[in-house]
């Protein structure tokens, strides 16, 4: 079965505990700015999104590399970067629709969310339930369940 | 090490920004935020400067755990001596900036001296430097943010600043951080105004690292989150009510103090409590509450998120006032609402939002008002001095009031000096509702018996978030007592301000009180800092913090007389509720508390006691 990483921002509360478990999971240090998860804050809307990788089949950013550097993990589905091919030429940050691939200074590479293996880390730290990690075929079953709902209800008469 | 080892010290007067390694002798003895800043406050100032001269001195200071996966590790805290009490002044702010400035790399940035002209400092991880603000001066928080953020072209810069309330030396204005996150109290942003400090911009990239253990801090930190999410006050009460949840339940027991502490009940409590932020207005079909969020770090999420309604008189046709923004919390909601004897929960919103848009204590202000309207209503106070008719109840009063003091017009002026000042310049000083001058919060001591004590003692002049012995007296947090007895409240003081020492020195938020203690606090210390973190050492610690607070305002001036409640808590009985009859008896619980403390029956520390705490 493979999952996907399934966001309801909704229920996010801008803690960052996400942004956090994503760089100590990959980078053993607590610093958003290196986390591949990001929290948008819609201040005048009330509203914050966590966002990140869906990890597209067609991926753009795979097919954009020039040195095959990106390559899917056939447990997960992930799309992967593999450092040590990298050349930090940025190609797949432009390919990438959704900005969800980036460049880091420090490595001179891209990063991108690869599902840390199977158990994404962002998933066990959130604290509401707004990242969950669930059957891919599924992701919008919660949301169906809602609107099932409403239709079952009788008209007032 | 949960420390960055790193302290920014700023010259404003040379305009020189230098890095020095963090003293780890008294971090070991301080901990951190609230301890340890005090601590280079208390050596480096002498007590009896000047609060707004340029002999004294602000600190901004995260805690070993802010920036961590700690729940609420997100803290920090401003120290500095404060203007509006001349005492110790130490104010605790969430939102993101404290955890931002620790990824930069620093614990943290000592101000000194005065600025020629206006500046803020812009860190940039290792690098810091004074920049010119004469663009910012005159500009209010928000558009401080907005203007420094474009500026920078830096979306993710955290900023912590002054309006200009604190440019007016408003004396209880704060500094804030994100918008409506502030350290609120005892006028902090005064003294920032004082130095001609406008802001703090900080971006930091470099993160938190070289946490001691951090298998074991990953699992004990989990294990503590799951104890706030199991918990009824921090799993549900905070995040889906907020600290409002607190409106209803302090009236029903009679300790709301009401029309400048004339009553200690509010006929009007419910219109303006957590169930009325939720329900739909009948103008516009939505509720006043949009949604609750965190701050850094946080799983608890108490903080609101509110929205006008655009036909309300204050901000009709003001669009500006019409997005989504910090909300009511309890004590705004109280200064604002019951203190003054208003119930129009817009209005509260409105006034809460100038607070938070310029910067000013809404605690402060909102019984700095009551007085006000106890005044008018004498006659002491007319409406041409105020510029208003302003009799208890008028929240168009509130709002004029609100506009007045944070632009610093008119009789806005006065409001700003606080009530004993204001109250002793009418001729009323019995009036001000103040402990070392500063105006106490949302609960009556003659209905809650500890929080007398509480603010008698308070280090800072009155203060609920010292020693929250509500948490005990009405919640029955660890263990339920009496609040209308005072018997053993001294004991309980102590070891609430204690423990809150400790946990505010950490960098953690004291909410995390309603569900953790000291025990839960200690394995996540151990696991992030090299040393001994046990619990006796913590209890010894905070005990020690308390002192050293404690020596520096006695060094200031500050006396036994000085751990007193207004006149009118100790010879008006409480007129209706549990606690009909009764006044509060502070001159029995002083002299134990003196003596559970080892202080000598004037208050002062006993040279054993000061021995034993290593101080």
């Amino acid at each position: 079965m493979q999952k996907s990483l399934h966001i309801d921002a909704a229920k996010c509360t801008g803690c960052r505990q996400c942004e956090m478990a994503c760089s100590f999971e990959n980078y053993a240090m607590f610093n958003p700015s290196r986390s591949r998860i990001k929290v948008f804050d819609f201040e005048h809307a009330g509203r914050k999104v966590p966002y990140t990788c869906t990890q597209c089949d067609e991926a753009w950013c795979l097919h954009a590399c020039p040195v095959e550097a990106i390559r899917i993990d056939r447990a997960t589905g992930a799309k992967i970067v593999l450092e040590n091919v990298c050349v930090g030429c940025k190609v797949c940050t432009i390919a990438c629709p959704f900005g969800t691939i980036n460049y880091v200074a420090e490595s001179g590479k891209v990063q991108k969310c690869d599902l840390c293996g199977g158990d994404p880390a962002c998933a066990a730290a959130c604290p509401t339930g707004a990242i969950t990690y669930i059957d891919a075929n599924w992701t919008g079953l919660d949301r169906m369940r809602q609107w099932a709902e409403k239709t079952s209800v009788q008209p007032a008469a | 090490m949960g420390w960055a080892r790193k302290v920014l010290r700023v010259n404003l007067t040379k305009g020189t920004c230098a890095a020095e390694p963090l003293n780890m002798e008294w971090a070991a003895q301080y901990l951190g935020q609230r301890g340890l800043a005090t601590k280079y406050l208390a050596s480096e100032i002498d007590p009896k400067c000047d609060p707004l001269g340029p002999d004294n001195k602000i600190i901004w200071a995260t805690g070993p755990l802010t920036g961590t996966m700690a729940s609420t590790g997100g803290r920090y805290s401003v120290i500095t001596k404060g203007p509006l009490t001349g005492a110790i002044a130490c104010s605790n702010s969430g939102g993101y900036f404290g955890a931002e400035l620790k990824m930069a790399g620093w614990d943290m940035v000592i101000f000194e001296g005065v600025s020629p002209k206006p500046v803020y400092l812009l860190i940039q991880d290792d690098t810091a430097e004074l920049r010119d603000a004469a663009h910012l001066w005159g500009k209010t928080v928000w558009q401080t943010e907005e203007l420094l953020k474009k500026g920078h072209q830096d979306p993710l810069m955290r900023v912590s600043s002054i309006g200009r309330a604190g440019e007016n030396r408003v004396l209880f204005a704060c500094v804030v951080n994100d918008l409506h996150r502030a350290a609120g109290r005892s006028g902090v942003g005064a003294v920032a105004g004082s130095k001609n400090l406008k802001a703090i911009a900080v971006r930091g990239t470099r993160g938190v690292t070289g946490i001691a253990n951090p298998k074991e801090f990953m699992k004990v930190t989990a294990e503590k989150k799951k104890i706030l999410a199991d918990n009824a006050v921090t799993g549900q009460g905070l995040p889906t009510y907020g600290t409002q949840v607190l409106m209803n339940v302090i009236n029903e027991v009679g300790a709301l103090p009401t029309r400048n502490s004339r009553d200690v009940q509010f006929e009007g409590a419910r219109k303006i409590s957590a169930e009325a932020m939720r329900e739909k207005r009948p103008t516009d079909g939505k509720a006043n509450l949009v949604t609750n969020a965190a701050c850094f770090g946080c799983t608890i999420a108490c903080g609101r998120i509110s929205k006008m309604d655009e036909t309300h008189f204050t901000v009709a046709n003001r669009p500006e006032y019409w997005g989504a923004t910090g909300g009511l919390e309890y004590e705004a909601a109280w200064a604002l609402g019951c203190a003054n004897g208003v119930e129009d929960l817009e209005a509260l919103t409105y006034a809460n939002i100038l607070c938070n848009e310029d910067g000013i204590d809404p605690i402060s202000f909102g019984a700095t008002v009551g007085a006000v309207m106890e005044l008018y209503e004498m006659g002491v106070l007319t409406k041409e001095q105020i510029g208003i008719e302003a009799p208890f109840g008028s929240a168009k009063a509130l709002a004029h009031l609100a506009e007045i003091t944070v632009r610093g017009e008119g009789f806005g002026r006065e409001v700003g000096q606080g009530s004993r000042r204001l109250c002793e310049k009418y001729g009323h000083p019995e009036l001000s509702m103040t402990v070392k001058s500063q105006e106490f919060p949302a609960y009556d001591p003659r209905g809650i018996q500890g929080m007398g004590l509480t603010y008698a003692t308070s280090n800072r002049g009155a203060c609920h978030l010292r020693s929250y012995t509500v948490a005990s007296e009405i919640l029955g947090v660890p263990v339920k007592t009496d609040p209308l007895a005072t018997e053993g409240k001294p004991e309980l003081v102590k070891a609430f301000q204690d423990a809150t020492s400790v946990f505010d020195s950490a960098g953690v938020c004291v909410f995390t009180t309603f569900a953790w203690t000291m025990a839960d606090l200690a394995p996540q210390l151990q696991a992030a800092c090299e040393g001994d973190w046990s619990l006796e050492k913590l209890e010894k610690m905070g005990e020690r913090i308390w002192n050293l607070e404690r020596q520096f305002n006695l060094a200031a001036g500050f006396t036994a007389k000085d751990d007193d409640l207004p006149r009118r808590l100790k010879t008006e009985p409480a007129k209706t509720g549990p606690a009909k009859g009764l006044v509060n008896g502070i001159d029995k619980m002083l002299p134990v508390y003196y003596r559970v403390r080892g202080w000598t029956p004037q208050g002062v520390p006993t040279a054993e006691t000061l021995q034993r705490l290593g101080l």
